[in-house]
């Protein structure tokens, strides 16, 4: 059954509380520095979110996320080079104009698929649409054959690995390992102040926002419902008469476009997109950050980037030779007393405490209140 | 090089003391210096950076961890060991040095982040790190933007120059040409096989000798020239092609691990180099600890510092660093250059009288350091540094042994014409 009300109470609540820390709690506290921190810490969240839907919901395990969001990233980080690449900035060069990465590679001049970057429109689709098509053709390649599960996962590894080393091996078209450096402005305006910074933020939570809705509009048609069916018994959904090959290609699109976006705004919070996003490991570490979250809690997803960005950040900042260390304990540790993650700590411990509260106060009772992200039985 | 230039290396008692008082803040500030010449820190500091009247802030940025950890820790050791020698020798316009050590985890963003906490939040005098170009092309927008100050060690592809940034290490020309005379010159080397790993450093170094082989040595060629990802260890097929085409030199510049699996297949298919001519510029002393002395033993290396380098300052800094940091480390080129930093950077701000950021921008061209265990050293207007460019031959014991060296400090030239 469909849920009558867009958000149930706690996702209410949720929503509420994450939106007073984000536009309110966060840029009232931090200082300019910080702040953008938490920005690139958001990027992941994109990520995040599509994890949930693809895999939380659609049970298609991608470790390859790190392909959308470089792909976006590289889109918006092309047309800011190009900007930034102006024959008055580069005339150093034996030839000005184009990117100095290519000239220091011999190129003389624009490879033709970095001449459509010149336009900020074509940009933006580019950002929303290279990815999507991207996963459409992996997609359609792997469902329609019924590869799913393992394999895909691990073919999703293999594609980030190929990227990276095209990225590195091309690096006159690319940037190579340096990756794409040295950004300046979005349509003439300066991204790299402080208020410009102070914008992109705010830009960015709309965007999450919009991102959140997005997807748990997905999650509430009975598209969802179809995704949660597929992941528990495919089978039974395939001879109940639906596509699942479509159902899955789409989920995996949407995570991607999401990817995308994300990889786009951390091109504009951090200044430079490199290769070192787009492979294995980051790939990785996208899962983790949702798996930390709750894969089940498209909130969980925002909240894991958050923590364990910031813990990453701060744990280095205090213990420079050995915080890998304990940021890999962290990981072990949530994933074996915690298999749903954050959310899952919220939804079994937290939340029943705050309903009997509630409820003995009110004296209403609180039943139909299981938590709404609790797998499927 | 005068006996009154070696760096303020004291007895090890002395050494020991003030290296207590470095880590107790309370009785640091008793160590400060009596006399009354200390200037005001209103007058030395009018940006607002991290310096009290009895101490400064630096920054070290290195990875400490992940794959570029074993390169990058020499330089740490280096520049420790320096700020810790500038201290014992009364600081920098009578303030002790304290240093905030950040890890940039051998990722490039990370590198970006790190610098700009350095910059924003502990608003540091200067900055000691990077070791790879993409590190330093990742943290250069921030430290423009922030108006900081970098003091980059490695050899690197030149093509750059910055206000804010100090190249302790060589750039592309000056490790290159020199060396490529002397082979010709000694060796009558005529033919030349090009390889390196594919990303910006090898490349650049790569351009810059064929264009000096073709243009600039008497009838001279190259006959291949080949790259291979970072990381990769098959170099058998490259090594049958060197066997065919018989070139009077192989020039090499592969970097990291990949030089262990290049130098191990190299010996096993039978190229002897002590007969075969092989010149590398990125395989000093710490690469060599891991491909092992045996294997690479007779290749000719040309950088600008090599640990066996017989002169006083030298011969104070090996030891003073194997007493910190333990007898079986070795010192590579780039280490050498990362204790250049806070030693350049102690001059060059008591040359200004000021930590002020732009004047000592301004005042770098001309600071000379004497006590650089490559020998003496000068900053160029171009914020690299004069140095002589060296060859050794790799020995079985995993030393460089001095074979050439030119007669006069070679000069910067970040953007060499007729070279691009």
């Amino acid at each position: 059954m469909i849920n009558s009300r867009f958000f149930n109470r706690s996702e209410l609540l949720g929503f509420l509380a994450l939106a007073v820390l984000l536009l309110l709690i966060l840029p009232l506290s931090l200082d300019i520095f910080r702040l953008n921190l938490v920005a690139k810490y958001l990027t992941y969240a994109f990520v995040g979110i599509g994890l949930v839907l693809c895999w939380g919901y659609g049970g298609i395990l991608s470790l390859g996320q790190g392909v959308f969001f470089g792909l976006g990233g590289y889109c918006m980080a092309m047309y800011l080079k190009l900007e930034a690449s102006s024959v008055a900035n580069t005339k150093i060069q034996s030839t000005p104009g184009i990117p100095d990465f290519m000239d220091w590679n011999q190129l003389t001049s624009l490879p033709f698929f970095w001449k459509p970057f010149h336009s900020f429109p074509v940009t933006l689709l580019a950002i929303l649409l290279v990815p999507a098509f991207f996963a459409l053709i992996i997609g359609a390649a792997m469902f329609k054959r019924r590869v799913g599960g393992v394999y895909f996962a691990i073919i999703t590894q293999a594609i980030a690995a190929i990227l990276t080393i095209l990225i590195v091996g091309q690096q006159g078209y690319t940037g190579g390992i340096n990756g794409i450096t040295d950004l300046r402005t979005l349509h003439g305006w300066d991204i790299r102040t402080d208020h410009a910074k102070f914008i992109l933020y705010f830009v960015e939570v709309v965007l999450l926002f919009g991102c959140i809705v997005a997807a748990q509009f997905i999650r509430l048609t009975k598209l969802g419902r179809i995704l949660v069916a597929m992941r528990e018994q495919e089978d039974r959904v395939r001879f109940s008469g639906y596509s699942v090959a479509n159902f899955k290609i789409f989920a995996f699109c949407a995570a991607a476009v999401f990817a995308a976006i994300g990889g786009a705004m951390f091109t504009l919070e951090v200044g430079f997109m490199s290769p070192s996003f787009v492979g294995i490991v980051p790939s990785i570490e996208m899962v983790i950050y949702t798996a930390v979250g709750g894969r089940m809690s498209i909130f969980g997803a925002v909240w894991g980037a958050l923590l364990v960005n910031f813990a990453k950040t701060s744990l280095s900042e205090s213990f420079p030779q050995l915080w890998l260390f304990g940021l890999g304990a962290l990981f072990i540790a949530v994933v074996l007393a915690f298999p749903n993650g954050l959310s899952g700590i919220w939804a079994d411990h937290i939340q029943p405490r705050i309903d009997r509260l509630l409820s003995s106060r009110k004296s209403k009772s609180a039943t139909g209140m299981i938590a709404d992200g609790a797998p499927a039985e | 090089m005068s006996d009154e230039t070696k760096p303020g290396l004291k007895s090890p008692l002395r050494r020991k003391l003030l290296m207590g008082m470095a880590a107790l803040p309370a009785v640091s500030m008793l160590g400060r210096p009596a006399f009354a010449d200390v200037p005001a820190t209103s007058a030395v500091n009018t940006t607002g950076l991290a310096v009290t009247d009895s101490e400064v802030t630096v920054g070290i940025l290195h990875s400490v961890t992940g794959t570029m950890a074993i390169s990058e820790t020499g330089s740490v050791e280096a520049e420790k060991l320096a700020i810790e020698q500038i201290n014992a020798a009364g600081g920098v316009l009578g303030r002790k040095i304290k240093f905030i050590q950040e890890d940039g985890a051998s990722d490039w963003p990370t590198f970006a982040e790190k610098a700009k906490k350095l910059l924003v939040n502990d608003k540091c005098a200067a900055v000691m790190g990077c070791w790879t170009s993409a590190s330093r092309k990742a943290v250069l927008p921030v430290f423009e933007q922030y108006n900081g100050m970098l003091y980059y060690p490695t050899f690197y592809e030149g093509l750059e120059q910055s206000k804010n940034v100090i190249y302790t290490g060589q750039e592309a020309t000056q490790q290159i040409i020199a060396g490529l005379d002397w082979v010709n010159k000694t060796k009558g080397a005529k033919s030349f096989y090009l390889l390196g790993s594919d990303y910006i450093w090898p490349r650049t170094s790569n351009k810059i000798a064929r264009k000096h082989i073709e243009n600039h040595l008497q009838g001279c060629k190259v006959v291949g020239e080949e790259y291979f990802p970072l990381g990769s260890t098959q170099f058998n097929s490259v090594i049958n092609k060197i066997k065919l085409t018989k070139p009077d030199v192989i020039y090499a510049i592969i970097v990291g691990g990949s030089n262990v699996a290049f130098y191990k297949q190299l010996k096993a298919a039978g190229i002897d180099l002590s007969k075969q001519t092989l010149l590398t510029i990125s395989v000093t002393e710490d690469e060599i600890d891991g491909i092992g002395g045996e294997n690479i033993a007779g290749a000719y290396a040309c950088m600008k510092y090599f640990q066996s380098l017989d002169n006083p300052n030298n011969k104070a800094f090996v030891p003073a660093f194997k007493k910190m940091w333990g007898e079986k480390t070795v010192i590579g080129d780039v280490t050498q250059a990362a204790y250049l930093g806070p030693w350049l950077w102690k001059l060059t701000v008591e040359k200004a009288g000021s930590f002020d950021i732009d004047k000592i921008a301004a005042a770098s061209p001309g600071v000379e350091f004497k006590g650089a265990p490559e020998g003496y050293v000068r900053i160029h207007e171009n914020h690299h540094l004069w140095s002589k460019t060296r060859v050794g031959r790799a020995k079985a014991d995993g030393q460089y042994e001095l074979i050439y060296e030119t007669a006069d400090l070679v000069e910067p030239d970040p953007f060499p014409k007729g070279y691009q």
